[in-house]
């Protein structure tokens, strides 16, 4: 059945969303993006390649990743009732793997012998980085020199796996300066080398692409949560980087119009400083292959994005949260870096759960929200990471020497 | 006569030279620009600085920062080319950049802005013709051209759509990679000129990895122009003061390595 008013049926043939999205690349890198969506639309018809995705997931991923009641949360709060979807149980610690495993199934059958990718938070480089040991291919991770300083534990997973971790120097020498450097490298490799990108940005049709793979988040929750409840959330929650976790667990309810959304985006150290709230603070630009809300001046320069946590410090958003912006189906907002780490301690202490600092966003903006909502009412939230990674941050913050 | 028709005549190849705008200051970019000129270059482009130049290599990431740093503002770019149009009536200048500095006011502002300016033609790394409507309907309407870039990668098939709503000439990028690193084999690049050639009548100009006056000799053997960037400013960037001297002089080096060239083979 083809519903005439979906809100699912995006990008257009062109991969625009709206005015969002499209492929805004240099001519050498237009003939592979084709190729990408070629073979993409071909992957996606065929069932043996959907078997081997959710088989992996299975067995390998650990999914389906619980749907959990936090019943000492709730009471704190005093008001709605709030479950985690727990893709921090994922293995490897976040959701990025579905989205690796995904890409890297795609490479595969397109014959491609290395794989590039960028990373942030580290989360998207461990995860490329295992899904290339699992299938024996050469990782390239091209990472920030500041995240490599401050996510060393992720730098050092990455090569136990057998990654070559790159780190970058130029700009603020983070997210987006590891991704234009991915991007020369794939202008110099056209011929043996696969991009896995991190998140549901860049040219078509990775929004797409990465959202499907992500969309088992949503997938899940919806079928676990009428399992258990008989009935849909009022409201989810997600933490937003590039908004690949969000968009996962957004998509599949994106028709239901019971349901409302809340996009969580990093405050930093206030909208009126350093932030990375591209929607809350940007306006419509064109960098890394799509149209977007980017963080910009009057001319157009890219501004350094600043959040506490490494993954969501990154100057954009995927075109299809800025068409769901405009369309005003989902709600944004932002929490700064002192209200995530009170999130993050207060995962801890209540429900014995250690989240990422990027989830740790989506629990503050929670804390918020649960007391204005009714004790009857429902809030599901994208646990998407566990915070192994994060210690060393929160105990400087903190000011605790570990 | 276009300026651009009058810079590519046939029998000869147009040396076209590129550098960053604002480089390392604003104020410094019009001798520079000068200096390319009375070097013997027949068509300048003048690129406009971005935080993010995904396409290109160290040497010219580093001009751009160098530039933003000195506080280049899109401003500034129209400046200088509104003071080299007054001073170089006749030759052809070409704003090279990334899309989003060109579009953020609206494509037309940009376009209008060109006008004014006395720019001839346009390079925009990052809209391929997919995404034409972005910029190439307001640069068409100014009277403006478009420059598209083919590539290693731009196969037959692909062609006619690059070719598709281009003017003044046709940039080859010869290697698939960044700015300013390898070269690519000369029977690889003669083998593209010839394909690009019998595709259309606009001149074919190639650049990436040119770096001496005896590989623009070689290529000017074949092509229609000969594009060098990186080169020219590594010089800016090593000479400080000394720079338009030392560039006018490594132009002249292009120059006449190409002319002796044609001269041979003529
Ligand atoms: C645990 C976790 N959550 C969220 C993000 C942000 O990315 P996205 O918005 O694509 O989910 C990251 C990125 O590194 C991450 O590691």
């Amino acid at each position: 059945m083809t519903l005439i008013n979906s809100l699912r049926t995006q990008p257009d043939d062109r991969g625009h969303f709206g005015q969002f999205g499209g492929r805004y690349v240099a001519e050498t890198l237009m003939p592979l993006v084709l190729d990408l969506e070629t073979e993409y639309r071909k992957a996606k018809a065929d069932p043996a390649f959907h078997a081997e995705f959710d088989d992996l997931l299975e067995h390998y991923v650990g999914r389906p990743s619980p749907l959990y009641f936090a019943p000492r949360l709730t009471e704190e709060l005093g008001g709605a009732q709030i479950w985690f979807k727990r893709d921090e149980l994922n293995h490897t610690g976040a959701h990025k793997i579905n989205n690796c495993i995904g890409q890297i199934l795609l490479a595969i059958r397109m014959g491609k012998t290395r794989i590039i990718a960028e990373t942030g938070a580290g989360q998207h480089g461990v995860a490329t980085a295992t899904v290339c040991a699992r299938f024996g291919l050469p990782c390239i991770v091209y990472m920030g020199a500041t995240d490599v300083a401050r996510q060393a534990p992720n730098v050092f997973r990455m090569k136990l796996l057998g990654a070559e971790v790159v780190p970058v120097t130029s700009g603020a020498a983070t997210l987006k300066d590891a991704m234009n450097e991915a991007l020369r490298d794939w202008v110099a490799n056209v011929d043996d080398t696969f991009y896995i990108i991190g998140t549901a940005a860049g040219p078509h049709p990775y929004p797409e692409l990465v959202r499907d793979f992500q969309s088992v988040i949503g997938k899940e929750a919806r079928a676990q949560m009428l399992s258990r409840v008989g009935r849909l959330p009022d409201v989810l929650v997600a933490s937003i980087g590039g908004g690949s976790n969000s968009i996962g667990l957004f998509h599949p309810f994106l028709d239901d119009p019971s349901v409302k959304m809340l996009g969580v985006e990093a405050a930093g150290h206030g909208l009126d400083k350093e932030h990375a709230a591209s929607l809350a603070g940007g306006r419509p630009g064109i960098l890394h292959g799509n149209k977007t809300y980017l963080l910009q001046d009057e001319d157009g320069q890219i501004t350094e994005g600043h959040s506490i946590s490494a993954g969501l410090d990154y100057p954009g958003i995927g075109p299809e949260h800025s068409w769901l912006k405009e369309i005003g189906r989902v709600d944004y907002t932002s929490v700064t870096d002192t209200e995530a780490l009170e999130g993050f301690q207060l995962l801890c202490r209540t429900e014995g759960i250690i989240p990422a600092l990027e989830p740790a966003h989506a629990i503050a903006a929670v804390r918020k929200l649960a007391p204005t909502m009714d004790k009857d009412q429902i809030i599901l939230v994208n646990l998407c990471g566990r915070g192994d990674k994060d210690i060393f941050s929160v105990a400087e913050h903190l000011r605790v020497s570990l | 006569m276009s300026r651009f028709a009058s810079a590519f005549q046939s029998g000869r190849s147009a040396l076209v030279c590129f550098v960053t705008g604002g480089d390392p200051t604003p104020d410094a970019t019009p001798a520079i620009l000068d200096a390319l000129v009375e070097g013997g270059a027949d068509v300048v482009e003048l690129g406009m600085p971005f935080t993010d130049p995904m396409a290109d290599g160290p040497a010219i990431q580093r001009a751009n920062l160098r530039s933003l740093a000195a506080g280049t503002k899109t401003a500034d770019i129209f400046a200088i080319a509104t003071g080299f149009r007054a001073r170089h009536p006749n030759v052809p200048l070409v704003l090279m950049g990334y899309a989003n500095p060109m579009t953020i006011r609206g494509a037309d502002w940009f376009a209008a802005e060109c006008t004014t300016a006395g720019v001839d033609g346009v390079i925009c790394v990052d809209i391929p013709p997919e995404e034409d409507p972005e910029l190439g309907p307001a640069l068409r309407a100014e009277g403006i051209s478009l420059i598209r870039l083919a590539t290693p990668t731009t196969d037959a098939a692909r062609l006619p759509a690059v070719l598709d709503g281009s003017s003044g000439f046709l940039y080859y990028v010869s290697v698939a990679g960044i700015t300013g690193l390898q070269q690519a084999a000369q029977a690889s690049i003669e083998d593209a000129v010839a394909r690009l050639k019998a595709a259309t009548d606009i001149p074919v100009a190639v650049g990436f990895g040119v770096r001496t006056p005896e590989q623009a000799a070689e290529i000017a053997k074949v092509a229609d122009g000969v594009v060098v960037g990186s080169a020219i400013i590594d010089i800016v960037a090593a000479e400080g003061a000394n720079a338009p001297t030392k560039v006018r002089d490594f132009v002249r080096s292009l120059r006449t390595a190409m002319d002796h060239a044609r001269e041979k083979t003529a």
